[in-house]
């Protein structure tokens, strides 16, 4: 169900573009307003959520361990996946943000005759995750080309390492190619996994299909159905500067890939999407495990009420006396 | 009841329905689940709605309103908990968690994947917390709170040991035992908990310890170990309670008090203690280091711990030493210093014999006794005698809490490697942090919930089975109480021929000490390597 009504929201948000441009001209809505409300939402959006988070206490310290603690000098502490100091939590966080390191243990469990239990590594979903979280950020560095001028050198940079094989013209990006292979892949597990398929949602298929929709109009628009490109940055510039104008005969292919980007944006903050800002916030990963050495302060600790040892001698003072026991009132 | 055959039980289906989760109900199955508390443990600790119930009833009494105490206390965590709000609000279901938890290995139902787990309590969230779920219901995840919802969440937060695997497997570090220790809170506002917990935490509360031992019956669970000690060693070891001016005072779960093999791991400690000299006391009021009330709700858990820093500053001792035991160090380790600091009542802790500073523990004052140890037989303070270990080729497991709460690893291997000559580790992906629960953690070692028990511990005993018939393993040894406890009926039942033991039960066989007899037997009364033939006298 979920996936049926994201592949037709999709579908529905590509044709009231198509309709909106085509048919209606709404050039000025599409190519100006909802693109600035759209980033808007994204920015505001994610400030609120993470405020949001951030208001909330972290009542305990209570990181995952993956590691030796921090005991003796002479036992090898593992500085990274059990930190001890604010450093090992940096590093520890720079690894789980960049490099995906908790996916990187992934394993997969297989019941065999015996029973005889194995886990074997796995590394596709954290090949497939890193390839698509990483093309997505070259491709959007890569866009800054459109929002600059001059553009800054590490973006030809950029382009010109993204298309080093030189292939076909325009240049053919490896970038483009691991997106679209990485995003249909998360796609694809999703679907052919009976248990991945089985937890997913509406919210899991649809910012995939968004996310592919967004790619394919862009391959599109490069390298296939070609776009003024000289009017899409003038758009692009205008919109930068605040001074923002339509140039005539861009294709509604632009327009399509422009409005689909915009409602990425608009649903980042109100979906799972917040991830990318929720793991800097996660306490089982971002705080250090020296609980015993430092303590942690819990901003809503009260009193509670307690069994007092007075209350436990009453109870127990004659048994207590009997069995040798010193008590405190005799 | 006879447990089913295993050829039975390991012929697991993973394939999920092809229903939906929201549209499959949950079926409450016999072996699976606890029994709900008795009336009187609620109301020992004041908690609400206390009244008869029972699990099988179609009506489990709750207050007319239940609905609005369970979303008021919710929303109540989200804003109190960032872990509950945000593991709420950022799983992307990627499904890495899914085959990382036991109960899931071992049973094939989908919900007791990390991620549907959690999914249970989420869409509850959402249909009452988030504006997204309000109107779009169903197709963003939501559902209504129903009372057959409830029942599923009861059923599947009791079918969780907070053991944390999938928290490490996590891109995001969600951690499951948070869902299921808030999830627990919640259905305890509505009186809804296993006698399994309920009945230790009212024991715990009046006497102490989750046993309900009184004071008498501690010292006499003492009297026979200080004969049996004797008996073994001819050494009469004389251990005090209660007393004032220790230097420190020791606290082990009380399951090491009461049943084997958890015994000879306190035994193990008092032929140490007594070797070294150690000026140390027992005590009766905290004879508990575990606390139970953690599976219950914060608040009680803190409740039930306040004993050990009360009991410390009473007896005027200058820091704690805590004995073998998972959750027990969970709690004492991440959360107890923010319960009760600043512990200025008492000293950085320093051992007395040599002299080491345990610098990692300077501000809460309590030492693992594997540290402790493991000081000790760094400085060449002990004296072992390996070969009376020679008998058992040894395996460790360890501990869920220690391993992911804190991180106690080589500890313990390194006094194992000090104590035995036969140690092998297994697989790599089912020990340290990865290591797999022993399918009864967070008090589900009941007996009524034995196929789930025994589900749940098949991951961790068919590691051990595998090194048992490679290297012939025939000891497990581990650092916990419930480990003690419950894995001699997983590991009877999976792999028959494994025994399981405390670290320190192993140091005191191999421990050679001052005046001590000519040793024939071990801890158990079982002859030591060499001695088979040789009387006990």
């Amino acid at each position: 169900m979920g996936l049926i009504f994201s592949f037709f929201a999709v579908i529905t948000l590509g044709i009231i573009v198509f309709a909106g441009v085509k048919a209606v001209h709404l050039h000025y809505l599409f190519g100006v307003i909802i693109p600035y409300a759209a980033f808007l939402t994204f920015i505001i959006g994610i400030i609120y959520r993470v405020v949001k988070w951030g208001r909330v206490p972290v009542p305990f310290r209570i990181p995952t361990t993956a590691g030796q603690e921090k005991s003796f000098p002479w036992i090898k502490h593992n500085k990274i996946d059990n930190p001890f100091t604010s450093l090992g939590v940096i590093v520890r966080m720079a690894f789980e943000v960049l490099l995906f390191r908790s996916l990187f243990r992934n394993t997969k469990a297989e019941l065999r005759e015996g029973p005889n239990l194995t886990y074997g590594s796995t590394k596709w979903l954290w090949l497939g995750g890193l390839a698509f979280h990483w093309t997505f950020l070259i491709i959007l560095l890569r866009h800054l080309r459109l929002f600059t001028e001059p553009i800054p050198y590490f973006v030809t940079l950029l382009e010109s390492l993204d298309g080093f094989f030189q292939v076909a013209a325009p240049v053919l990006y490896l970038s483009d190619i691991i997106f679209l292979i990485a995003v249909s892949y998360l796609f694809l597990r999703r679907v052919i996994i009976p248990q991945v398929r089985y937890i997913s949602l509406a919210a899991d298929y649809f910012p995939l299909f968004l996310i592919l929709s967004i790619g394919f109009s862009g391959v599109l628009m490069r390298y296939f159905y070609k776009v003024d490109i000289v009017g899409v940055k003038q758009l692009t510039m205008g919109l930068i500067s605040l001074n923002p104008k339509i140039p005539e005969g861009v294709g509604v292919i632009f327009y399509i890939h422009l409005f689909l980007v915009s409602a990425l944006f608009a649903y980042f903050p109100m979906s799972k999407l917040m991830h990318m800002a929720g793991v800097f916030l996660s306490p089982t990963r971002n705080l250090a495990n020296n609980n015993r050495a430092v303590r942690h302060v819990n901003p809503w600790n009260y009193p509670v009420k307690v069994h007092t040892y007075e209350e436990y001698e009453n109870d127990f003072r004659d048994k207590m006396k009997a069995a040798g026991l010193p008590v405190e009132k005799e | 009841m006879a447990n089913p055959k295993t050829e039975e039980l390991a012929r697991i289906d993973y394939k999920p329905p092809k229903t939906g989760w929201m549209d499959t109900p949950t079926v409450f199955k016999k072996g699976m689940f606890c029994h709900g508390n008795k009336p009187k443990s609620l109301e020992t600790v004041g908690f609400p709605n206390v009244r008869p119930w029972l699990v099988k009833d179609e009506d489990w009494k709750l207050p007319e309103n239940w609905r609005e105490i369970f979303v008021e206390g919710l929303r109540e965590r989200v804003g109190k908990y960032r872990s509950f709000r945000l593991f709420l609000d950022i799983c992307v279901r990627c499904g890495a968690c899914a085959d990382k938890c036991h109960f899931f290995i071992g049973s094939g139902d989908p919900k007791n994947m990390p991620v549907l787990r959690a999914e249970l309590l989420r869409s509850i969230y959402r249909r009452y917390c988030t504006t997204s779920g309000k109107i779009m219901g169903k197709i963003a995840g939501a559902r209504d709170l129903t009372i057959d919802v409830l029942k599923e969440l009861w059923y599947y937060a009791y079918q969780c040991s907070e053991c944390r695997r999938c928290s490490v497997f996590c891109p995001y570090g969600i951690d499951t035992a948070e869902i299921t220790i808030l999830a627990r809170e919640l259905l305890n506002l509505l009186g809804l908990n296993i006698e399994w917990i309920a009945g230790p935490v009212a024991n715990c509360w009046r006497t102490g310890n989750h046993l309900g031992l009184q004071p008498h019956a501690i010292k006499d669970c003492f009297d026979v170990f200080i004969e049996d000690l004797e008996k073994v060693t001819g050494i009469r070891v004389n251990p005090t309670f209660n007393r004032k001016g220790a230097e420190i005072l020791v606290v082990v779960p009380s399951g090491d008090l009461f049943a084997d093999p958890g015994t000879f791991t306190t035994m193990g400690e008092l032929l140490l203690f007594h070797e070294l000299g150690l000026d140390y006391t027992w005590s009766t009021f905290a004879s508990e280091g575990g606390d139970f009330g953690f599976f219950t709700s914060n608040e009680m858990a803190k409740r039930l711990h306040n004993k050990i820093y009360e009991e410390a500053k009473r007896l005027k001792v200058k820091w704690i030493l805590g004995g073998e035991c998972g959750h027990m160090w969970r709690v004492w380790h991440q959360y107890h210093n923010t319960w009760y600091g600043p512990v200025d009542f008492l000293e950085e802790p320093v051992s007395p014999i040599t002299g080491t500073k345990f610098e990692n523990t300077k501000s809460n004052k309590t030492v693992h006794i594997c540290e402790f140890t493991a000081d000790l037989i760094k400085h060449g303070k002990l004296n072992l005698d390996k070969s009376r270990n020679d008998n058992l080729i040894v395996t460790f497991h360890d501990s869920c809490n220690t391993a992911r709460g804190m991180g106690i690893l080589e500890e313990p291997r390194y006094i194992i490697n000090n104590v035995c000559n036969n140690f092998y580790e297994m697989p790599e992906n089912t020990i340290r942090e990865q290591t797999f629960c022993c399918g009864s953690g967070s008090g589900l070692n009941a007996s009524e919930d034995m196929e789930l028990r025994l589900r749940g511990g098949l991951p961790r005993a068919n590691a051990v089975r595998h090194v048992h018939e490679k290297y012939g393993v025939n000891m497990l040894a581990c650092i916990c109480a419930i480990d003690r406890a419950a894995l001699v009926t997983a590991v009877d039942y999976w792999v028959p021929g494994v025994g399981v033991t405390g670290v320190h039960e192993m140091v005191a066989n191999a421990l050679i000490c001052k005046g001590e007899k000519k040793r024939t037997t071990d801890l158990r009364g079982e002859p030591l390597p060499g001695m088979e033939g040789e009387q006990n006298v």
